[in-house]
């Protein structure tokens, strides 16, 4: 008996070596590697120097902005959101699929694409030229908020939706205006999960790269654009170790106060009950909710438009040009080779997060009796949700710099591209499973075991009829967000095997009119796949995906 | 008329339909239980009559006056579910207080009343308390503490005592029963627990499917059930048919013409000098009696009771009587 349990204790351990070793040697290791680099520059140790960076005045400069953006994304995603997250997870009306569907496309969507769509909309000749917003902060604070929105919606309504609406009933009965019912009741029980949104909102605001690195230009920096030009640009290694340095502190103090906030909001309601049909009351959500949808789907419109046009007028002369190089030569390969590399390495990236990610939720989500070893749960967990926080750019460059040599070298490998999409896909995945997995009654586990099924049999009987709808979502998922990953690969991407956003860069960074409606046309392309893995992903209506 | 009145109700989810024309009265200061299996459509009713649904067709009106454009807070109703529904987030005085503060009454009036219903429910004392730091019944004493807190015209209650272990439920069904009584509520309440329904309320509607099966007084239901369904629905052991029933009838009252009876478990009892015969097929003893499963010769399968001093086991051949107050004559086979 004891033997037993001493083996099981020795599996778990084995298991959870798996994902830790890898998450040492793809994310510590490579992050760590580049923080050493500030700390011992030259090779001797000299910790003042990060200190020197931090008290510069640009640096002073770049994080005021990086948090006033970011505050500011924050709370605007919040408000337009949580009135999105009732009308698509409260009420229940034909259509709401795809609208919810709609909601998460621009999370999912390549950073620089979004960008490229925000510039589009805002350049003085383009459809919101007028309000003259090309080069502002209100620019980045507008792609920032497009951005975010999903994740407010996702992660405020999947929990709105499992509130038993017998309480709001109860007080509506007690003489409750709807008003009053939202204000006394319902906005108090969904303070968590919105605490837990807006930090993981404000969390992606912060190291937002390839937005900022787009609408900003030279003249707005944040903490990762600022990261990204001191060690490409003027290689100043010790600035961007200080900054990487002060960015995981910040984050890890994040990620611990979101974790903080969701675990007090109750487990995920296995079955949502429907939603009731919309009433002559709702209106004025219904118009807020058309109207924030509206808005996120404007960049996108004007993006498909521009993809469209040429100077003569309409064409898909550029959808054409996708297979060649660009005017100039302005690519080493050809755009459609470069995303069908896109789609292998976003294939790969999946598979790995999803191998890692499903061992990650199902160790969190077997809650251990004794203090210590839910300690060790709840550390394991927030481990793995390190790589939300922290800088693409700094794992990026990490890997550059620590994966070059013995004992890894990795520098000809081909999965060394989905090796870091994975480590920046896997918290995702892990968000979407760990809730699945934790909202399964143990007692079930527990009756199977006792009518004789050993560990993977209970594993087979129990999680997975409960889980594999939430598994191919978030192997979707992770696709999704390893097709339009940016910030890491840009790094790692050879020249002449680019992915397609790594080429889009490429595109509108060189002159030409054809190179632009070619990147415009390459944009399209990689928002329609992005959106055709999220609609899939949807219809397996997995309530945690996008969710926090 | 005072008090509640429904009218040709139907209320349509899509194809189906919850509730199908159902007439209801409930008369003002009166405790009215609609009794029915899950699924019979009486918890939609129930929300029907609080305005949480809009019914297809029919109306709700209260004191005369119609309801159907009055929303859910203006129609002075409370509501009580199952599981209490307690606001997490509040104290259990400032659950109770609820409705006072959205009321604006005065914090010192809020705080004596409180007092007042918390010493009512029998929670005196409790104020302080986080309803997570409660009892099932505790919770539902103080969600009932709540609802009578602005005195409703009518108190709607959903299964208020179903999710309680069984010493507790007939314990609170007692309490309820008595604090109702005193507050002089119009209450109206649903539940699929015959004894519940018995044990707190003063009129008794059965519903199946939709429809109102019959109603009444606890005693004109009890006495004459509509049919088989519903004799079993209350809480009658079996029911007869045919010859065995006409044969029970000769037995007990001649003059009349049953061709349907329902008996409780106590209609058929030990009697040495009794009219029947039978074979115990088993006995159980229990603390008022011992329960006995029997053949009777020409009625067949039945169930009875014995005093306990009664040594009778499986195989024994026995002498029962009928006790006729045990039994109700049911209109015509279904």
């Amino acid at each position: 008996m004891i033997g037993g349990r001493r083996a099981a204790r020795l599996g778990t351990a084995a298991l959870a070596a798996v994902p830790l070793l890898v998450l040492v040697a793809f994310f510590l290791y490579p992050v760590g590697g580049m923080v050493a680099r500030g700390f011992w520059p030259g090779g001797a140790f000299h910790p003042g120097g990060v200190w020197d960076v931090l008290a510069r005045s640009r640096v002073h400069r770049v994080l005021w902005f990086t948090v006033w953006t970011a505050g500011l994304a924050t709370v605007l995603a919040v408000v337009l959101g949580v009135p999105v997250a009732f009308v698509l997870h409260r009420l229940s009306f034909r259509g709401q699929g795809v609208l919810r569907t709609l909601i998460v496309v621009p999370f999912v969507m390549p950073t620089v694409v979004a960008g490229v769509a925000f510039r589009e909309l805002i350049r003085t000749s383009g459809p919101l030229g007028g309000l003259h917003l090309d080069g502002t902060p209100t620019a980045i604070v507008a792609a920032l908020v497009f951005f975010n929105v999903s994740v407010v919606v996702r992660t405020v309504g999947s929990f709105w939706e499992g509130l038993d609406r017998r309480t709001e009933e109860a007080a509506a009965a007690l003489g409750a205006s709807p008003l009053r019912v939202f204000g006394t009741i319902t906005l108090p029980a969904l303070l968590p999960s919105v605490a837990s949104a807006a930090s993981v909102v404000f969390l992606f605001c912060s190291t937002s790269f390839g937005i900022v690195l787009t609408l900003g230009g030279l003249r707005y920096a944040n903490v990762e654009t600022e990261i990204y030009q001191l060690t490409t640009q003027e290689l100043d290694l010790q600035g961007a170790a200080a900054l990487s340095v002060l960015q995981i502190v910040v984050i890890t103090a994040l990620l611990v106060l979101s974790h903080r906030a969701r675990r007090g909001s109750p487990a995920l309601s296995r079955q949502a009950r429907r939603g009731r049909r919309p009433r002559w009351r709702d209106t004025a959500v219904l118009a807020w909710s058309a109207v924030v949808i509206a808005m996120l789907m404007t960049p996108l419109a004007t993006l498909v438009e521009a993809s469209l046009r040429s100077s003569d007028g309409w064409t898909l002369a550029n959808y054409r040009a996708l297979q060649t190089t660009g005017s100039d030569d302005a690519l080493l390969v050809t755009a459609s080779s470069a995303l069908r590399n896109s789609f292998v390495i976003a294939l790969q990236a999946a598979g790995i997060a999803l191998i890692l990610g499903v061992i990650v939720s199902y160790l969190v989500s077997r809650r251990p009796r004794s203090g210590a070893g839910r300690r060790a749960s709840g550390l394991f967990d927030g481990i793995f949700m390190l790589p939300l926080g922290v800088s693409a750019v700094t794992l990026g460059f990490g890997f550059l710099i620590t994966l070059d040599r013995p004992p890894l070298d990795l520098r000809t490998s081909e999965l060394l591209i989905p090796i870091a999409q994975a480590m920046v896909a896997l918290p995702l995945v892990v968000r979407t499973l760990a809730p699945v997995l934790t909202s399964i009654d143990p007692r079930m586990r527990e009756a199977a075991a006792s009518l004789g099924a050993g560990p993977l049999r209970v594993l087979a009987v129990v999680d997975l009829p409960h889980a594999w709808r939430a598994i191919l979502a978030s192997i979707g998922f992770a696709f999704a967000v390893s097709l339009g990953e940016f910030g890491a690969t840009s790094f790692l991407a050879r020249d002449d095997s680019p992915t397609l956003p790594v080429v889009i860069y490429d595109l509108i960074g060189h002159p030409g009119a054809a190179n632009f409606g070619m990147a415009m046309a390459g944009s399209v392309v990689l928002a329609a796949a992005t959106g055709a893995a999220m609609l899939l992903v949807e219809s397996f209506r997995v309530t945690s995906v996008g969710a926090f | 008329m005072d008090g509640l009145s429904v009218r040709d109700l139907s209320v349509r989810f899509g194809a189906t339909t919850a509730v199908a024309q159902v007439d209801l009265e409930v008369p003002s200061g009166s405790v009215t239980a609609v009794l029915g299996p899950s699924g019979s459509g009486k918890s939609t009713l129930l929300r029907a009559v609080a305005g949480l649904e809009s019914p297809a067709s029919g109306s709700v009106s209260y004191a005369g006056a119609d309801l159907a454009r009055v929303p859910v807070h203006r129609r002075g109703f409370a509501l009580m579910f199952q599981d209490g529904q307690l606001f997490a987030h509040q104290s259990v005085a400032r659950n109770v207080g609820y409705p006072l503060r959205l009321r604006h009454r005065p914090a010192r009036e809020i705080t004596v009343r409180v007092a007042e219903l918390l010493d009512l429910v029998g929670l005196t004392g409790f104020e302080d308390r986080s309803p997570a730091t409660l009892s099932g019944g505790e919770r539902q004493r103080v969600a009932l503490a709540r609802s009578l807190a602005v005195e409703p015209r009518m108190l709607l209650l959903d299964e208020p005592l179903s999710a309680l272990d069984a010493g507790l439920r007939e314990r609170l069904a007692a309490d309820l029963a008595a604090i109702l009584r005193t507050a002089g509520t119009t209450t109206l309440l649903v539940t699929h627990d015959h004894e519940e329904a018995f044990a707190v309320a003063d009129r008794i509607v059965l519903m199946r499917d939709g429809r109102v099966v019959q109603g009444g007084t606890l005693d004109e239901v009890w006495r004459a059930p509509a049919d088989a369904w519903a004799a079993r629905f209350l809480g009658y052991a079996v029911t007869l048919e045919g010859d065995a029933a006409r044969r029970l009838c000769d037995l007990v009252a001649p003059q009349a013409a049953w061709t349907s009876v329902a008996l409780r478990r106590s209609a058929i009892r030990l009697d040495e000098g009794g009219p029947l015969a039978g074979t115990v097929l088993a006995a159980r003893v229990g603390p008022d009696q011992v329960r006995l499963e029997l053949e009777v010769d020409g009625l067949g399968r039945l169930e009875g009771v014995a005093d306990p001093g009664h040594r009778v086991q499986a195989g024994d051949r026995v002498a029962l009587s009928v006790v006729p107050d045990r039994l109700a004559a049911l209109p015509g086979p279904a």
